[in-house]
């Protein structure tokens, strides 16, 4: 097991863990944006960057590395506050803050970093996207790719194809659900469900009349898991009764 | 057709060699994209028509090859003859029947066809004595414009894919590494890391499959030495790609080659194809047992494809965006498999370094840079063209000697190396001898060889600013620093050069500069602030004269530079008046003319045509305060 120290406290961590993993395993506190425990490490936002020293590096000698997807190694020390580490955090921020500036999230964490108002111009149709590309990925990751980021650089942004309502959307919602900042637009009901300009019919619990998933995803998961579709026909809540049902009836048995 | 032995490959040489034995003269036309462009195809055809006419009636005949890139695209068409040595430059294809007449059949030189030298007006015959090419040194270059890029025998007869049969039959593969090592040579894509320690790292890689790739996605601004590589010789590139593949024990190879290169990609194919036709390339290499591959990727055009994270995900069909290279591609590339990626240059030189030996290429160049540099010499030159040097050659020789100086005799200003991640040399820096250390000194960098040079009509703060416009569009857009850096560093510069520019701005751009150098996560990012911070560090004064003078010094941004013409100068030619977009300009012809502000867009029209220097910038803002007072 690798044993480094972070910000002086040694801690062992499984071989393949990160500088991040290794980090929260001392409990110290690291700010992301792009990272989510459920995917790959993508080292987007810039955020989580700290100064490392390796063994064999010359004693004043540090690189600033992203901590998300930097495997930890043995003997290497980690600093998380140090001068350039809490510039360039500064920095990332202060340019977050002039693209959202209307968004909670952001706000807060440059408060942290003292700053309150940004230096820098103020997009100027603001929205609350960072790029951080969660969304994509958990849809890449859900092997369904509905949604992708199109173009490059200042005109990036998040997109189904061609701007139309992508026909890979099942509507499960996972990109709305990851966003750090909310800002994926929805409307969901008992009855139906649009995002990114698709429309979806919801499946409905015969017993309660409750929305249960789109019937675009459950035909998805039934398709690809070998799920039976008629799982989906009943609500958790259905479910949970049904089972409750059963194990009352046992007691009357015992 | 293939070659299955040493021997064989020999004596395919000497029949390559006696090919053209009996020829009365080879004229060589330049067919490389400056020259087409100016019309060389015609001139090749014209001559091509006129050797058939003659060949038909017997006698020694006339060989005409449509060449690669001569370099000299200043002064294209070019042709070249052969064995007299005699360079004809700006050639058209109505003059293509008298040339043939006169200067082949008759030994006559037509002196309005040679090279004028511009200082002492005196005319060249010899290729070899003009300027522009008497101090060079071709390694990578050896073959261009000296073969017919579409016939591998003339690659053949010149001496390709000789190092390739040494290899295989006189050497083992870590001979191959050794005698790399030995040359010193470094990577020509910009960065000029080691070529034997990268390869070296590939091969102690574990894993049975491993890759061989060429990035030939050159997109610098100003930069075409790769493209004249893969268009006037594809085989010392396949030569060199296939040793690498040897040395490494590889069997399959990509190009990764832009598709804003159709010349580059039409010529490779056939290049692939006609190696592949004679045993050079494909399964048992000249009968040696060895097999390797190269299949060829067409890019997008997306500048961040040549970093080359984004390339190998560019090659497996992703998005080409840079990932996090913690763990090096040598290790995990190409399909998460061990991969060595050079540029186009560096493979050109393997074979000749295997031909001729690590020593001879260590011999060349400086300290820790060793062998010669191609660069894409532009701007405000004199001589604009390809060429190539010993490293440790002087800026000062390779503007004033090779490049014959700046266009107008005006003052030289500054020198961009590198690209959009080098930065600005400025005058004081002439004598700097160009090599990877020197010029990351100096604040700039080597990049992919290419060199605008800049006269005192250039304003650095616009200078900056082009840089980063190219760049903001080009920003994958993946990590904030890079994206969102560059969008707000635009901003500060469109301020500036718009008159709009406020103390404190100068901080902020370093401080960003600083931010996207730490912060952002691929080498275009990293690199992006250094055409910034380049000319801070040597032309402050311009970017204070912006801020707090409301002044252009050079005289060329549009909001804060006002025209005027000088009463003593003019003499009333009429050309500014005809020139004016905007009719801003009155005076009858042999009279004093002016220039009225409330029209004037200050385009500099008249600046450009005035024969008598009788037109003079000065900051705009003065010419408010006149009026009012």
């Amino acid at each position: 097991m690798p044993t480094l120290s972070i910000d002086g406290k040694k801690v062992a961590v499984p071989e393949g863990s990160t500088i991040l993993d290794a980090a929260r395993a001392a409990d110290v506190n690291i700010p992301t944006l792009c990272h989510h425990d459920g995917l790959e490490p993508w080292g987007g936002c810039r955020l989580c960057v700290v100064d490392l020293w390796q063994p064999g590096w010359d004693d004043d000698w540090f690189k600033l590395v992203t901590s998300c997807n930097h495997p930890a190694e043995d003997g290497m020390r980690i600093f998380t506050k140090s001068p350039r580490v809490v510039e360039t955090r500064g920095v990332v921020l202060d340019l977050l803050l002039a693209r959202c500036p209307d968004a909670p999230l952001i706000q807060n964490l440059a408060a942290e970093y003292g700053i309150e108002e940004t230096s820098y111009a103020k997009r100027e149709e603001p929205d609350d996207c960072i790029l951080c590309a969660l969304c994509t990925r958990v849809c890449d990751h859900l092997d369904i790719a509905a949604i992708a980021t199109v173009n490059r650089g200042a005109g990036k942004e998040v997109a189904p194809p061609f701007h139309e309502a992508p026909p890979d959307c099942i509507g499960c919602l996972a990109c709305a659900e990851v966003c750090p900042t909310g800002c994926i637009p929805y409307e969901t009901s008992n009855s139906r469900r649009s995002i990114w300009g698709k429309e979806f019919e919801m499946l409905r619990d015969p017993a309660t009349g409750q929305a249960v998933i789109t019937k675009a995803q459950a035909e998805f998961f039934a398709g690809r898991n070998g799920v039976p579709g008629a799982y989906f026909d009943t609500s958790d809540t259905s479910k949970r009764r049904e089972m409750a049902k059963k194990f009352v009836s046992l007691q009357i048995l015992e | 057709m293939r070659i299955e032995s040493k021997t064989a490959f020999e004596s395919l040489q000497s029949e390559a060699r006696a090919r053209h034995a009996d020829a009365q003269a080879e004229i060589h036309v330049c067919c490389g994209t400056g020259c087409l462009a100016n019309g060389s195809k015609g001139v090749a055809e014209a001559f091509a028509a006129e050797a058939e006419k003659r060949n038909s009636n017997g006698g020694p005949p006339l060989v005409v090859k449509p060449t690669g890139c001569h370099g000299f695209c200043e002064r294209g068409p070019l042709v070249a003859f052969k064995p007299s040595g005699l360079l004809y430059t700006k050639v058209k294809a109505t003059a293509v029947s008298e040339v043939v007449e006169k200067t082949v059949e008759n030994g006559e030189i037509l002196s309005r066809f040679l090279y004028k030298d511009p200082t002492d007006k005196s005319r060249i015959e010899q290729y070899s004595d003009i300027p522009f090419y008497k101090h060079q040194n071709r390694v990578a270059m050896r073959n261009i414009g000296l073969i017919d890029p579409t016939d591998i025998l003339d690659a053949v007869a010149e001496g390709a894919y000789a190092g390739l049969a040494k290899a295989l039959f006189d050497m083992d593969p870590d001979q191959v590494l050794d005698e790399v090592e030995t040359s010193g040579l470094r990577g020509r894509g910009g960065a000029g890391f080691n070529t034997a320690r990268k390869w070296r790292s590939c091969k102690k890689a574990p894993g049975e499959r491993r890759f061989v790739l060429c990035n030939g996605d050159e997109g610098d601004p100003g930069a075409f030495k790769d493209r004249s590589i893969m268009e006037g010789d594809p085989h010392s590139v396949i030569e060199g790609m296939i040793i690498g593949a040897y040395a490494l024990g590889s069997h399959e190879g990509f190009i990764y080659v832009r598709d804003e290169y159709p010349l580059a990609i039409v010529n490779l194919m056939i290049a692939l194809e006609q190696a592949r036709a004679f045993g050079l390339l494909g399964t048992n290499i000249l009968g040696s047992g060895f097999d390797f591959d190269i299949k060829i990727s067409r890019g997008g055009g997306a500048f961040v494809c040549g970093e080359s994270s984004a390339l190998m995900l560019s090659i497996a069909g992703k998005v080409g965006e840079p990932r996090a290279k913690y763990v090096h591609s040598t290790a995990k590339g190409l399909f998460d498999l061990p991969t060595v990626l050079n540029n186009v240059e560096t493979w050109a030189n393997i074979g000749a370094i295997i031909d001729r030996g690590g020593e001879w290429y260590a011999s060349m160049g400086t300290e820790k840079s060793k062998g010669t540099k191609a660069f894409s010499l532009v701007g405000k030159v004199k001589n604009t063209g390809l060429i190539e040097l010993e490293m440790g050659t002087t800026l000062r020789h390779i503007i004033f000697d090779i490049g014959g100086g700046i266009l107008a005799d005006r003052p030289f200003k500054a020198v961009q190396t590198g690209g959009p991640s080098g930065g600005c040399v400025p005058e004081s820096l002439l004598d700097l001898p160009v090599d990877f250390e020197k010029l990351t000194e100096a604040g700039s960098m080597m990049g992919s060889g290419g060199m605008i040079v800049m006269d005192d009509r250039t304003c650095m703060v616009d200078v900056a600013r082009y840089f980063l416009a190219f760049l903001i569009e080009e920003s994958c857009g993946k990590c904030t620093p890079c994206r969102e850096g560059l969008r707000q560093m635009l901003t500060i510069y469109d301020g500036l050069v718009e008159g709009r520019g406020k103390s404190g701005d100068i901080e902020r751009i370093e401080r960003l500069a600083k931010g996207m150098q730490l912060g952002s996560l691929c080498e275009l990012g990293k690199s992006a602030p250094n055409p910034v911070l380049s000319t801070l560090r040597y032309f402050r004064d311009e970017y204070e004269a912006h801020i707090n003078d409301n002044a252009c010094p050079a005289g060329m941004c549009r909001e804060l530079t006002a025209y005027r013409i000088l009463e003593d100068l003019c003499g009333g030619c009429h050309a500014c008046f005809k020139a004016c977009p905007v009719d801003a300009i009155t005076g009858e012809p042999k009279a004093l003319h002016t220039i009225h502000h409330d029209a004037c867009i200050s385009c500099g029209a008249c600046f450009d045509v005035c024969p008598d220097q009788a037109i003079e910038t000065f900051p705009k803002n003065t010419l408010f305060e006149t009026e009012v007072v």
